[in-house]
């Protein structure tokens, strides 16, 4: 047996340091291509503002990108780190992603970065605007490759369990990186990016409206940030996850847990809209539902069925006995891997084989295990279904409150020319929302993967390495006054920049006054 | 499906491309560790610290990725080694990210208030950043060297059992010390090739001159402390190349003087060393007469050199276990599976060249010596 100590911090060391890291990923996502954007337009026409607009956003851009670069040096060990018998059980899997992104992806990016902010005047505008555009593109694909990863744990297609090796092992690279939940997660999480930026760019540019300040800056930034942002904020709506969530049983445990839905309901299922989760009595008080909805972006169809939490404990029991019988024939193997008819019984049951590990939370020996620890074990494949039912709601209702918030800058910004000061009040307090949404909806889909680490295949408590909870706490603690420190900085740093803005110290200084005046 | 190259074959493929990551590691981030531990030493005034961080600026975050590059290759073709370095070398790896961190904020926060307080404080952090990390990885391989004290269960899950304190032991500490004297070298190369004449730059010329000397005398020292007092390990049993990674598979004993076996076996495996040892030569004459060229040729070729050397040494062992022998990670135990190692392979022969050009395309664009005035502009750092 595993001391849960260990996974348990190490757990809150994982989730502390990647949402750390991911404070600063969806800005540099989204602010890369609106650079481009600006820079493109720059290009196209020439004129002075454009570029200054470019410069400054790409100041912000600057700060912001090397925290997102340095804490994603941190999350490439950590695996390794406190996760070492994960390492070892998938690393023939999930180490090919990472390794590709490094190559594919951050190479580009890093690389080019530094000609970004260095070769104004060593290179020509369209050069320049070339590097700009590969640095966009690395950040996108590096996203791209990190979601195909992080899919792989969500539903772990094209691979197999090798008893020789005692490790998955990959039999198909193309469902690996073709997985559908890869595709939604990367829309959606690129998308939720193109709309913090926009949001970003949206609520400092309003704050300069609302103190009269880079008026000519501010206005074209605006009205940039403000259509790119619609098209992006319908996007993660519309595009939202959830279309991935009919695919594997813990997907479908997770759209019942963030729905609190406890049994079956007859197709098409509704959505509750409010509603008060109580986990001992296994029921939802006071629901208040939207009939069909649930349904319909769950399964894309009017007859699909959306099970309910009951139902899927009761598959998660049947799963574990069989689990069980393959775990045994795993150990068979072991003593003599030329055992015929535990190959069979192997081939027949391995699809079990997690399930089976999870007793090991209660048992050494997982065939040892009584009726109870079964049922017990089958209920530990319940996430948490208050915390994913609230996370879910906040989420899903910023998102919303984006579209409108969007629309009416559009309209204001685009059509009336001019936007009322209610409105760049709204957008200004609206900054810290899409920062919100993004950490909430990690901790929606990581939450919600409990208790496992790869779905079906090994649970959380047993990828950890074999460190002390000491060890763990050490680094925690370290990690914690480190990234701390960097944050008050990098926040400082953001805040004063944004206060000389554009044009250094005075606000009105000539290069500004022109670039107002050209503007009216 | 079968595969056109195989399993031995991709196994030792990826031993060398380890070894080309290590490499590209250390030849282009590994003078930016050596400039930022030179920056106390040859930048006394803010105006020669601009000068010597912005000879690295624009570059460094593109050479981090081969670390990072590092990481991912090793995950994906070792996980193994992986799984068991990074668990085992725990808070060494803690203190090796700390560092890193501090080196990216350093560069892009250092310049943007003028307080002498602030930037103080950056530059500590960027000579920490520089310094700390370039240290640990000798001491890393040192211990490496030496076999570290993990052994794997039944179920191949590793338990290490010694401590930080463990990891500073005499071998290792002199393993550590060629590390950052190499990299020092480098570093002083860089800047006797990028930065304009002057102090910083006659500095740097009058410390890369020593420790070019003292890489060479510290490796003779640890080739002979190999030879004399050495560890080593071998396998005890017949070998199969193409069986499943297991490392429990295979027998393995402990062998004092081994590693020097392979030099025995294939003479021609001695280019490493004198390599290493003629471009720590060549570094030094060249940092002396202050010549752009010979000064970073020698110290990429010593660079090369000793970690081939220390590859080499060992072949086939990656990761040697002194506490349970047969635990060892080999080439021939602990890759991923065939199939993957073939991905990979043409993922990195694609890539690979590609990464290359561009790097190469940056390089060419930011040519030329960098003035004191450019380096003090608003737009560097």
């Amino acid at each position: 047996m595993i001391d849960t100590t260990v996974a348990d911090l190490s757990r809150w060391q994982f989730a502390l340091t990647a949402m750390y890291h991911f404070l600063f990923v969806p800005l540099t996502l989204g602010l890369s291509i609106l650079l481009v954007i600006m820079e493109s337009v720059y290009v196209m026409t020439g004129r002075q503002v454009w570029k200054d607009i470019t410069k400054f956003w790409g100041t912000l851009f600057g700060i912001n990108f090397v925290l997102g670069v340095a804490t994603g040096v941190t999350m490439e060990f950590e695996f390794g780190m406190n996760w070492s018998y994960y390492s070892h059980y998938v690393g023939d899997i999930f180490g090919a992603p990472l390794a590709i992104e490094g190559l594919m992806a951050f190479f580009l990016e890093a690389t080019l970065v530094g000609l970004m902010f260095f070769g104004w005047d060593k290179l020509s505008k369209v050069a320049h605007l070339a590097t700009t555009a590969a640095v966009a593109l690395g950040s996108n694909l590096s996203a791209l490759w990190i979601l195909i990863a992080n899919a792989w744990m969500q539903n772990p297609v094209g691979s197999t369990f090798n008893p020789d090796t005692m490790r998955m092992e990959v039999t198909d690279f193309a469902a690996v990186i073709f997985n559908p939940v890869a595709q939604a997660k990367f829309v959606h999480t690129v998308s939720a990016g193109y709309v913090t930026a926009a949001i970003f760019v949206l609520g400092v540019s309003a704050y300069y409206l609302l103190k009269n300040k880079n008026v000519g800056v501010a206005r074209r930034s605006m009205a940039v940030a403000a259509s790119f942002g619609l098209a992006s904020a319908l996007s993660v709506v519309v595009l939202g996850d959830e279309s991935g969530y009919t695919l594997t049983d813990n997907q479908k445990m997770k759209l019942a847990a963030l729905e609190a839905m406890w049994e079956t309901e007859k197709a098409p299922a509704g959505l509750n809209i409010f509603g008060i989760p109580d986990v001992e009595e296994r029921t939802t008080h006071n629901a208040i539902k939207i009939p069909y909805v649930l349904g319909l972006i769950a399964t894309r169809s009017l007859d699909g069925t959306v099970e309910g939490i009951l139902p899927l404990v009761a598959v998660a029991e049947e799963r574990i006995e069989n689990g069980v019988v393959a775990y045994d024939a795993v150990q068979k193997l072991r003593e003599d891997p030329n055992d015929i008819s535990a190959r069979e019984t192997f081939e027949a049951s391995k699809r079990d084989l997690g399930y089976g590990l999870l007793l090991k939370r209660y048992v050494a020996d997982p065939r040892q295990a009584t009726k109870e620890q079964i049922q017990k074990a089958a209920w530990d494949t319940v996430p948490n279904v208050p915390v994913l039912f609230w996370v879910f709601r906040i989420m899903v209702g910023i998102g919303f409150y984006f579209i409108a918030l969007f629309a009416g800058s559009f309209y204001f910004a685009s059509v009336q020319q001019s936007a009322p000061r209610w409105l760049l009040r709204l957008a200004v307090i609206s900054i810290p929302l899409p920062w919100i949404a993004a950490e909430v909806g990690w901790l929606l889909a990581e939450h919600g993967r409990q208790p496992w680490i790869i779905e079906g295949v090994l649970p959380t408590f047993l990828g950890v390495s074999s460190l002390n909870a000491g060890q763990v706490m050490g680094t925690i603690i370290g990690f914690t006054a480190l990234y701390g420190v960097l944050a008050i900085i990098e926040i400082t740093l953001m805040l004063r920049a944004i206060g000389i803005g554009p044009y250094g110290h005075k606000a009105t200084k000539p290069a500004g006054a022109a670039a107002a005046m050209i503007d009216r | 499906m079968e595969l056109p190259l195989d399993y031995p074959t991709l196994r030792l493929i990826w031993w060398a491309l380890l070894g080309v990551l290590l490499i590209g590691f250390s030849l282009t981030d590994g003078y930016d560790l050596g400039v930022a531990t030179l920056l106390p030493f040859v930048a006394k005034t803010d105006a020669e610290r601009r000068l010597a961080i912005n000879t690295i600026a624009p570059t460094w975050e593109g050479h981090q990725v081969w670390f990072i590059l590092g990481g991912g290759a090793i995950f994906a073709a070792w996980p193994f080694v992986y799984a068991v370095s990074f668990s085992g070398f725990y808070y060494a790896m803690f203190i090796v990210l700390a560092a890193l961190i501090l080196r990216p904020v350093g560069f892009k926060y250092r310049s943007k208030r003028e307080s002498k307080t602030w930037r103080g404080m950056w530059d500590w952090a960027l000579f920490i950043g520089g310094f700390v990390p370039a240290l640990i990885f000798g001491v890393a391989v040192g211990n490496v060297l030496q076999g570290v004290p993990f052994r794997l269960d039944g179920d191949l899950r590793s338990y290490y059992e010694g401590g930080l304190f463990g990891l500073l032991n005499p071998f290792a500490l002199l393993a550590g010390l060629i590390s950052v004297a190499m990299l020092v070298t480098h570093g002083a190369a860089w800047l006797i090739v990028k930065a304009e004449k002057g102090p910083v730059r006659d500095r740097a010329a009058a410390i890369g001159q020593r420790t070019a000397l003292a890489t060479i005398i510290l490796f003779v020292l640890a080739g002979v402390w190999l030879a004399v007092a050495g560890p080593g390990y071998r396998f005890a049993g017949e070998v199969d190349f193409a069986g499943p990674s297991n490392p429990l598979r295979n027998a393995v004993v402990a062998e004092p003087g081994a590693w020097l076996g392979n030099y025995k076996t294939y003479p021609l495996t001695m280019i490493a060393p004198v390599v290493g040892m003629l471009g720590a030569l060549l570094a030094f004459l060249g940092i002396r007469a202050k010549r752009e060229f010979p000064s970073l040729a020698g110290s990429a070729l010593a660079i090369a050199g000793v970690i081939s050397t220390v590859g080499l040494s060992m072949f086939p062992f990656i990761l040697p276990s002194s506490l349970d022998p047969n635990s060892s990670l080999t080439v021939w135990d602990s890759s991923s599976s065939h199939f993957t190692l073939f991905f990979m392979l043409i993922v990195t022969v694609i890539f690979l060249p590609i990464v290359l050009l561009y790097t190469g395309w940056v390089f060419k664009v930011l040519w030329g010596r960098l003035s004191t005035e450019e380096a003090t502009s608003p737009s560097s750092y």
